[in-house]
């Protein structure tokens, strides 16, 4: 990345108040001027149990974390090293820790941080109703250079329901960490920035997922809860109604596509969120979806599997079942967005996508995307809203072809209440009027014209993020949560002085052969970075296209996300 | 002026299309779809504003035979898809149609959720207690002593299932049982099922006469039952769980749940929504 940045994380057992004090820091580094990054780890209890927040600030926007954290503030160290993989340390970051809760767990001693203790409980008890995450935050705020005017204003209207009292205790224990880490050692600090008066939004990918269906024109969700893809219908669910949608909660995940698909053929674009478990359970419909040319976005928040697998932790293995899951010959969508900012692009794109060419499009979002929450500059609108092709009045006499085998390989697609076009949309194979048909020529016709619609269709510049040097020697290849650190990583050789270019591909399937050769022209090897054990997206890229000679792979199964640094030493130890 | 245009008036032709029917002769089938066009033609519904939607069987063929709007699925996910269309499109009269096999087996737990939600639709099941369509396997209703199918040349061994005194403790609105063999009953009950707000079950024995040519007999046995509609569940229930399945003819159970139909709140511009986001 260009630009500074800081990377801490706030450790403690549910009630500490990690959460919240990470919260109010976003808020009040956004009001800085700052970017922010931050994500969230969480035990397997369902309520309480140990939190971290991982934050990132910086003076630019910010896609992903750093290789290691400057700082570890431990409120308490009750289980927290269960997270220690997700929290790399080096001699060079400070661990802050409360004597009173015991030694630093050996996990992190072990990294060689400097450590010094602060007595966060004890502080707090001084202070009436004062507590230790907000001792934790100001000696945070100090060591990194958030002032305390902008802190004043973050708790007056976080913390105005609750009375002067809780902002005064909060302030008074917040100004104790303050000074008690006057005289720690330092940290990156991050310069003051100008008042900036450009528009910025805090929103999590699951959020920007919604807010993209919301642009693209969905007005009918149905689904059922499943970790991580169930904030994204939790935003949905009161945002819907105010502009003329609905969502229902389907009794499972067979009832949820099927009620979308049922939505969508009374002609309201709709749409459902999943991760894994539920997309296995929707792949007979997803199907139905492709045969009956009925539009429809399912979004699946990728989440550690196989089966039920880490439901907290984030993967990019569904990579296979997104693209070969259908049974028979089905082509359909395939969408991944590569940032937190991006899931709002593309799932408006989706949707546009879908209306446009009558099928089922799948957009692969994860955990670590869906549940990261960014400080952002505003999503400006884009123009893409969800547009099907209506038919044209019928001369008298003449029916109605529904499944007509047109040349873009679109048909015009009329919905129920049109009088003189009433049809039955199949699932069966059919003719081009619906009437189903086990005849060879018939199925051959309208397995052409389904694929047609795809591959004639004119995508533009969106299929991928390319980024980088155009004389480019050396190409990363890669999607989704994965281009975050990608994109990092680009930043840092590219100043080193190698000659690389970054493309994250964002339209999986179909693909883009003549595109994708044009991207990589002159590109002499290519570093493939997903995070999945088996290299799916590796694998998916070797049968789909040409690629130069030297190809190596960097895969990471879940929840070890990928780090820049690594990606820069995979290149720069490469020749 | 012309003050007094008659409007055109539909008949039953008016609601079939012109595909013909795969099934065999004899099949109990043809007589319920003649029932849904005639239902539809009492009730002088435009074709446009009608959808049939059905998952796969022999009876799930319906809609092709219908000029309504279609919806011909995949097994078992008949009454997701039309929950969802009714949802979507309240305005719209929405009927599902389907086997005992599609709506109570694979699509058994659809079943009970389409009778909890409530939502404005009516599903006529044609039971033959058998898988017409893939040669005469035990379905859900099939007796535990039937011994015709070679997937299970014993008997399938286990109680038949009950679908009107399960659609009863689920939550149905309107429920009713009737004979193919009486097909101006079946479009009477159906048209009343219709009218009925909220999740409407009508049964349909509807024999398959070539996997079980013994229901033949079946228009022999049927009798119309004496009994008045009631809104007591319970007493409802009673009757059924105590008849010998061939009382038909008669609307047993009619409640006064509302139809769930979520409804928009409002018109806002998606713009305004960004509120959530804005620091
Ligand atoms: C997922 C799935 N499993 C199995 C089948 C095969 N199949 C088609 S129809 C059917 C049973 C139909 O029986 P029923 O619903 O009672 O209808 P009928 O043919 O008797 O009218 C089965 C098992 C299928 N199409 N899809
Ligand atoms: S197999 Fe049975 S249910 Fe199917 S068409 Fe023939 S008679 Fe009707």
């Amino acid at each position: 990345m260009s630009g500074q940045t800081v990377s801490l994380v706030m450790a403690g057992s549910g009630g500490a108040g990690v959460v919240t004090a990470g919260s109010l820091l976003l808020e009040a580094a956004a009001r800085a001027g700052w970017y922010a990054y931050m994500t969230r780890s969480s035990g397997p209890q369902i309520r309480g149990g140990e939190a971290a927040v991982m934050v990132r600030l910086g003076t630019e926007p910010l896609a992903s974390h750093d290789d290691c954290f400057h700082l570890l503030v431990g409120v308490d160290w009750q289980n927290v090293g269960r997270f220690a993989a997700e929290i790399p340390l080096g001699p060079d970051s400070l661990i802050i820790g409360d004597p009173g809760e015991g030694e630093v767990p050996e996990v992190f001693a072990r990294s060689g941080a400097q450590q010094i203790a602060l007595a966060m409980k004890a502080l707090a008890k001084t202070i009436p109703d004062g507590r230790p995450n907000m001792v934790a935050f100001g000696a945070i705020a100090g060591l990194i250079g958030l002032t305390e005017d902008i802190v004043v204003g973050v708790l007056r209207d976080t913390l105005k329901r609750k009375g002067e009292g809780a902002i005064a205790a909060s302030l008074a224990a917040f100004r104790a960490g303050v000074e008690a880490a006057a005289d720690f050692p330092a940290v990156p600090r991050l310069p003051a920035m100008k008042a900036d008066t450009s528009e910025r939004w805090s929103i999590t990918g699951n959020e920007a997922t919604g807010m993209g269906a919301l642009r693209g024109g969905v007005r009918f969700v149905a689904a059922y809860p499943i970790t991580p893809a169930t904030e994204v219908l939790e935003w949905l669910a009161p945002a819907l109604p105010k502009v003329g949608g609905v969502l229902v909660q389907a009794e499972d995940e067979l009832a949820s596509i099927n009620q979308i698909i049922g939505g969508s053929y009374g002609g309201v674009p709709s749409l459902t969120a999943t991760s894994g478990p539920g997309l296995a359970l929707m792949t007979e419909s997803l199907g139905l979806a492709v045969a009956a040319e009925v539009p429809i976005v399912v979004v699946d928040v990728m989440r550690v599997g196989p089966s039920t697998g880490i439901a907290t932790k984030s993967e990019q293995a569904d990579l296979n079942i997104a693209v070969y899951g259908l049974h028979g010959d089905a082509p359909h969508l395939v969408l991944a967005p590569t940032s937190v900012a991006d899931c709002l692009f593309t799932t408006q794109w989706a949707v546009h996508l879908a209306e446009s060419l009558q099928t089922a499009a799948i957009v692969l979002t994860d955990q670590a995307m869906g549940q990261a929450r960014a400080v952002m500059p505003r999503s400006a609108a884009v123009s893409f809203i969800g547009q099907r092709e209506k038919p044209a009045a019928l001369a008298e006499g003449v029916h109605y072809k529904r499944y007509a085998n047109t040349a873009s390989g679109v048909s015009p697609m009329a919905i129920p209440g049109m009088a003189g076009f009433t049809y039955t949309a199949d699932g069966l194979e059919h003719n081009e009027t619906g009437t189903p048909s086990s005849q060879a020529s018939d199925h051959q016709a309208q397995l052409d014209k389904r694929l047609r619609k795809l591959t004639g269709y004119n995508y533009g510049d969106h299929w991928a993020d390319i980024t980088g040097d155009a004389d480019a020697d050396t190409a990363i290849l890669t999607w989704g949560s994965s281009a975050g650190p990608a994109r990092e990583a680009l930043a840092r050789l590219r100043a080193a002085g190698h000659r690389v270019k970054l493309v994250a591909v964002r339209l999986i399937s179909p693909v883009q052969p003549e595109k994708f050769a044009a991207a990589l022209a002159g590109v002499e090897r290519v570093l493939v970075v997903e995070q999945s054990h088996s290299g799916q997206f590796h694998r998916y890229l070797r049968a789909q296209y040409d690629l130069p000679r030297q190809v190596r792979a960097l895969h990471n199964p879940g929840p070890l996300a990928v780090r820049p640094g690594a990606i820069v030493e995979q290149i720069t130890q490469w020749s | 002026m012309d003050a007094c245009v008659k409007q055109r008036e539909y008949t039953a032709k008016d609601y079939k299309s012109e595909v013909k029917p795969i099934w065999c002769p004899g099949c109990g089938d043809y007589s319920v779809l003649a029932a849904i066009t005639r239902a539809l033609a009492s009730m002088q519904l435009a074709p446009e504003n009608v959808a049939v939607v059905s998952g796969i069987g022999c009876s799930s063929r319906i809609p092709a035979y219908t000029s309504v709007y279609g919806f011909h699925g995949v097994h078992g996910r008949a009454l997701p898809v039309a929950t969802g269309l009714k949802i979507a499109r309240p305005d719209l009269t929405v009927l599902v149609t389907g086997g005992d096999g599609d709506g109570f087996s694979i699509g058994g737990n659809h079943f009970l959720h389409a009778c909890r939600r409530n939502v404005d639709l009516t599903y006529i099941v044609m039971d033959n207690q058998v898988y017409g369509m893939t040669k005469g396997q035990a379905s859900p209703t099939t007796d535990p002593d039937w011994e015709g199918s070679k997937l299970t040349p014993d008997g399938a061994g286990i109680e038949s299932f009950h679908p009107l005194v399960v659609a009863l403790a689920a939550g149905a609105n309107f429920v009713a049982r009737c004979s193919s063999s009486d097909p101006n009953n079946v479009a009477d009950i159906i048209t009343q099922a219709i009218r009925h707000p909220g999740f409407s079950l009508v049964q349909v024995l509807s024999p398959c006469v070539t996997f079980r040519s013994e229901q033949l007999e079946w228009k022999h046995l049927v009798r119309t039952a004496v009994v008045d509609v009631t809104d007591d569940a319970a007493r409802a229930a009673r009757r059924l769980m105590t008849d010998d399945g061939f009382n038909v003819g008669k609307v047993l159970y009619k409640g006064d749940r509302p139809a769930y139909q979520p409804e928009p709140k409002g018109m806002a511009a998606v713009a305004e929504l960004e509120s959530d986001f804005a620091l």
